[in-house]
C-alpha cells in the first residue's frame, strides 16, 4: 500500500531522531486510509519506554497508545502506523522489529547514522508474520528519502 | 450473551470487520480461546508458537489490566468488556541485547478507558 507523508511530517521524524540520537525515538502516524492509500496528516511523538536497553530497542506502552488513540479519534483520524528510528544502523526492520509487530500497520523506520538522519523507509507485515515487505512512501514535495541509497545517510 | 470483546484495529481485518465481538467463556482465557477459535486468523497475532499470549498483546477487563487480577485466569461475567490494546515495540540490531522480550511494565492500575473506549473507527 502506498503511504503519503508530508515533508512537515517527514523533518519532524527526522528531528526527532536526532535528538532522540544515540537513543531510538519513537511515535504514532495519525490519518486516513483512502483509495488504497494511507495519508498521515500528522505524526504524534511518543516516549520510548525502553529505559533499560533504549540504544536498540523501543516500546510504546498501552497507556500511551490508548492516549494516541483518543487524540485520533477526536480529530477524526485513524492510527496507520509508528515510527521508529535506528542509531547507526540501516532504515529497515530488524529481527526484533518483526517479531514484535502488528499486521496492517505501516513501520516507519529511520536510520540515524551518528546523530544525522538518514533514509526513512516504509514497511508492512505479511499476513503471515513471516517478513516486512516495503512499502511505497512518497514524502509530497520533496524525493522520496526511501530511494536513497542505504550508504549514504 | 457473553462477554465483549473490542478487537483493536489492525486485527478487524480477521473478524469481518468487527469492531467488538461477542464470545463465551468463565475467565479471559476461556474467551479468548473461544474468540481465536472462531475467528482462527486472529491466532497467530495473539498468541506465539508456544502457544502464550504474546508479550505486546494486553488485555483489560473492563478498565483494568488482567496482570493486576488474576491474569489469563482472571474470572469474567456477562456483559464484561475485554479490550485488547496493542504495545507497540522493535529496534535496530545493535546486538549487545540479543533476543530478548518486551516485558511491558504495569501502568498505574487501570487506563481510563470505556466500554467502548479502545478501537479506531473501522
Amino acid at each position: 500500500m502506498a503511504i503519503e507523508l508530508s515533508l512537515a511530517n517527514w523533518k519532524q521524524i527526522e528531528q526527532h531522531g536526532a535528538d532522540a540520537y544515540p537513543n531510538e525515538c519513537c511515535g504514532m502516524l495519525l490519518g486516513k486510509e483512502e483509495d488504497s492509500r494511507k495519508i498521515i496528516l500528522d505524526i504524534l511523538p511518543l516516549p520510548n519506554a525502553r529505559d533499560d536497553s533504549p540504544r536498540n530497542r523501543f516500546l510504546i506502552l498501552p497507556e500511551d497508545f490508548v492516549r494516541g488513540e483518543r487524540e485520533a479519534r477526536s480529530r477524526g483520524l485513524e492510527i496507520l502506523g509508528f515510527y521508529h528510528s535506528h542509531p547507526d544502523h540501516f532504515a529497515q526492520p530488524s529481527e526484533f522489529d518483526r517479531q514484535h509487530a502488528w499486521p496492517w500497520y505501516t513501520y516507519l523506520i529511520l536510520g540515524v547514522n551518528g546523530g544525522v538522519p538518514g533514509a526513512l523507509t516504509g514497511w508492512q507485515l505479511t499476513e503471515d508474520r513471516l517478513q516486512f515487505l516495503q512499502e511505497d512512501l512518497r514524502v509530497l514535495g520533496a524525493s522520496p528519502p526511501a530511494h536513497r541509497p542505504e550508504g549514504q545517510q | 450473551m457473553g462477554v465483549q470483546v473490542v478487537i483493536p484495529l489492525p486485527l478487524r481485518q480477521y473478524t469481518e470487520r468487527k469492531d467488538i465481538v461477542v464470545a463465551e467463556g468463565q475467565t479471559v482465557e476461556e474467551v479468548m480461546r473461544s474468540l481465536t477459535a472462531h475467528y482462527g486468523d486472529l491466532r497467530k497475532h495473539l498468541y506465539g508458537e508456544d502457544g502464550k499470549l504474546r508479550s505486546f498483546v494486553n488485555i483489560y477487563r473492563n478498565d483494568e489490566d488482567i496482570r493486576y487480577l488474576e491474569r489469563e485466569k482472571t474470572p469474567v461475567k456477562e456483559n464484561d468488556v475485554l479490550n485488547i490494546v496493542p504495545s507497540i515495540a522493535g529496534g535496530g540490531c545493535l546486538s549487545a541485547i540479543a533476543q530478548d522480550d518486551v516485558q511491558v511494565p504495569l501502568p498505574l492500575r487501570g487506563i481510563g478507558m470505556t466500554a467502548t473506549g479502545v478501537g479506531g473507527k473501522e
